[in-house]
């Protein structure tokens, strides 16, 4: 028989041996990894007092600024690099599959990996510290055609955003059945910026897309769901020049702000938009276009569908978008090119653009990865 | 004398007839992947000499002051890995704090050693083939410059063999298997030299 006090025994050398194993990694967390309080100086003007010993992504997290993250600290992704002027030491075997050469020289880092052990000197784009997390509700999915839906969020804490007309959100997917870890997917936003306390974003189904399989076939008006952003540099310039959009599928959010936001800010210019679709069926917001088409000064939507069917009865232009839109333009001269697709769609409109006389730097687009 | 004589030998044993990785095929997941750079390997292979020199006399003071004394060596098996986890980490603490170019060489596969199970292996073979405390101190030693040795060897080989034609169902593990055991019968000549068991 095993005596009970040779069970007693084991038990408490056990234990005797991970308590006291134990204690001594408090103490050496308390001083060895204690580093005390840091100063982190951001873009030269803003300046933190945190505790070091952290990794960057996460101590910066802390003080609300948000650096775009896929993976969520892992070091997977390779996204939440930042530029560190002082205070970083060397790089980690971690951070090299991701840092170009040239980055290396502008000592670009990847925050998730570096660990913050002195006073440091960062940069990071000044928009960045305009990227908060949002708790929001689901208001209303409603389809806009077979495979798009628009899904209308209520920002609930904080309620509000301070957006630019043409920037996105990276909209969280929790673990379902096709990811076991939560996953961040980015979305433009199409309501407009004067629209603070809910926000639309268009999404269309991919097959076997992670997210937009979650929003279609899961997602439920009143679910909660978590953003953070707004990001990206897609956004209207302030010129006089003629703007041309074209998009296709759900390249329409971010246009749909463009527009919206003009109309909010009274802004002339002359605008036309080229919206590229298959079939009718693969047409939508018409009617809000034309509405628009009434209340902007200048402002024509030009719908093209390449392959219409009889049933169609289509009367409006028809053919592949890049031919529609050579045949509109007369001179590039005084044009600015505001894109958003697929790849494939984008780079063809660009070299029709370019081709029609406009100028490469005042082609702005939003492609989808 | 007698002691050194005998720690010598386990030394020199533990390095070459007996070769941990080549003879015991132990700590084979890292040996493997990490294989592939002579840098990388230099790095693994340091920090796992280390940590098992420094571990064998760690484990040889708890498995004979406290787990024999209490009648408990069967719980050797959970000890020795927590004591092994715990230092992995305090080590990496301290590395990270003290050394920057250590930290970044080193650094980063100490997490690794905690699971490699020639560590383990070790400190078991230590207490189950009764060495006295030094030489246990060398036969951990000597089995980390081992292990290293052959990492270091292998790094070697992989490099030359990037530029090599290997038929494409044997690339990656499978021709470095098939070398791993070759080396093992290189190293085979060396048995009977010193027998350590």
């Amino acid at each position: 028989m095993f005596p009970l006090s040779a069970f007693l025994i084991s038990i408490g050398a056990v234990s005797a041996i991970s308590g006291f194993l134990a204690l001594l990694m408090v103490i050496a967390d308390a001083t060895i990894a204690n580093y005390g309080e840091v100063k982190l100086t951001i873009n030269d003007d803003h300046e933190y007092t945190v505790r070091g010993g952290k990794p960057l992504l996460g101590t910066l997290m802390e003080q609300e600024v948000f650096i775009p993250s896929a993976c969520g600290g892992r070091g997977s992704c390779g996204l939440c690099k930042v530029v560190v002027e002082e205070g970083a030491g060397q790089y980690l075997p971690t951070e090299l599959p991701w840092i170009s050469e040239e980055e290396r020289e502008k000592s670009v880092r990847l925050s998730c990996q570096l660990k913050v052990k002195q006073d440091m000197r960062i940069r990071i784009p000044e928009e960045l510290f305009n990227v908060k997390e949002y708790d929001t509700t689901v208001k209303r999915i409603r389809d806009l055609t077979h495979d798009i839906k628009e899904v209308t969020l209520t920002l609930n804490e904080p309620n509000t955003i301070d957006m630019v007309a043409g920037q996105f959100v990276q909209f969280q997917v929790p673990e379902y059945e096709l990811t076991d870890e939560p996953v961040y997917r980015a979305y433009s936003m199409s309501s407009p910026p004067s629209s603070t306390g809910e926000i639309e974003l268009e999404i269309r189904l991919v097959p076997n897309g992670i997210c937009t399989t979650y929003v279609h076939k899961y997602l439920k008006e009143g679910d909660q769901v978590t953003i953070n952003g707004p990001y990206g540099d897609f956004f209207l310039r302030d010129t006089d020049r003629e703007v041309v959009c074209i998009a296709g599928g759900s390249g329409m959010a971010p246009i749909k702000s463009i527009l919206l936001d003009m109309l909010d800010k009274g802004i002339n210019r002359r605008v036309r938009y080229f919206f590229g679709a298959r079939t009718k069926k693969d047409l939508f917001l018409i009617d809000e276009m034309r509405e628009l088409e009434k209340k902007l000064p200048d402002f024509q939507f030009i719908p093209a569908l390449s392959e219409p069917e009889p049933e169609d009865e289509w009367d409006g232009e028809v053919g592949l978008i890049t031919d529609v839109l050579d045949r509109h333009m007369e001179s590039g001269d005084n044009v600015e090119g505001y894109l958003c697709g697929s790849p494939g769609m984008i780079d063809a409109c660009v070299n029709v653009l370019t081709k029609n006389g406009v100028p490469d730097e005042l082609i702005y687009f939003d492609k989808f990865g | 004398m007698m002691d050194w004589g005998m720690a010598m030998a386990i030394f020199f044993g533990a390095i070459f007839t007996n070769n941990i990785l080549l003879t015991n095929y132990l700590g084979m997941c890292s040996f493997l992947s990490v294989s592939r750079e002579i840098k990388t390997s230099l790095g693994l292979g340091t920090a796992v000499t280390f940590v098992m020199a420094a571990t064998s006399l760690l484990n040889y003071l708890v498995y004979y002051f406290i787990l024999d004394p209490l009648g408990l060596t069967y719980l050797r098996f959970i000890v020795f890995i927590i004591v092994i986890a715990a230092f992995v980490q305090l080590v990496e603490m301290i590395i990270e704090r003290v050394s920057e170019p250590l930290y970044a060489a080193l650094g980063i596969f100490l997490p690794l050693i905690t699971v490699n199970c020639a560590i383990l292996g070790v400190s078991l073979f230590m207490v189950i083939r009764e060495y006295t405390l030094l030489s246990s101190f060398f036969y951990g030693l000597g089995s980390g410059l081992g292990w290293w040795l052959a990492i270091m060897a292998m790094a070697g080989i992989r490099q030359k063999l990037a530029k090599a034609k290997v038929p494409r169902g044997l690339e990656g593990a499978g021709i470095t298997l098939i070398i791993t055991g070759m080396m093992a019968l290189a190293f085979m000549g060396f048995t009977g030299m010193i027998n350590i068991n």
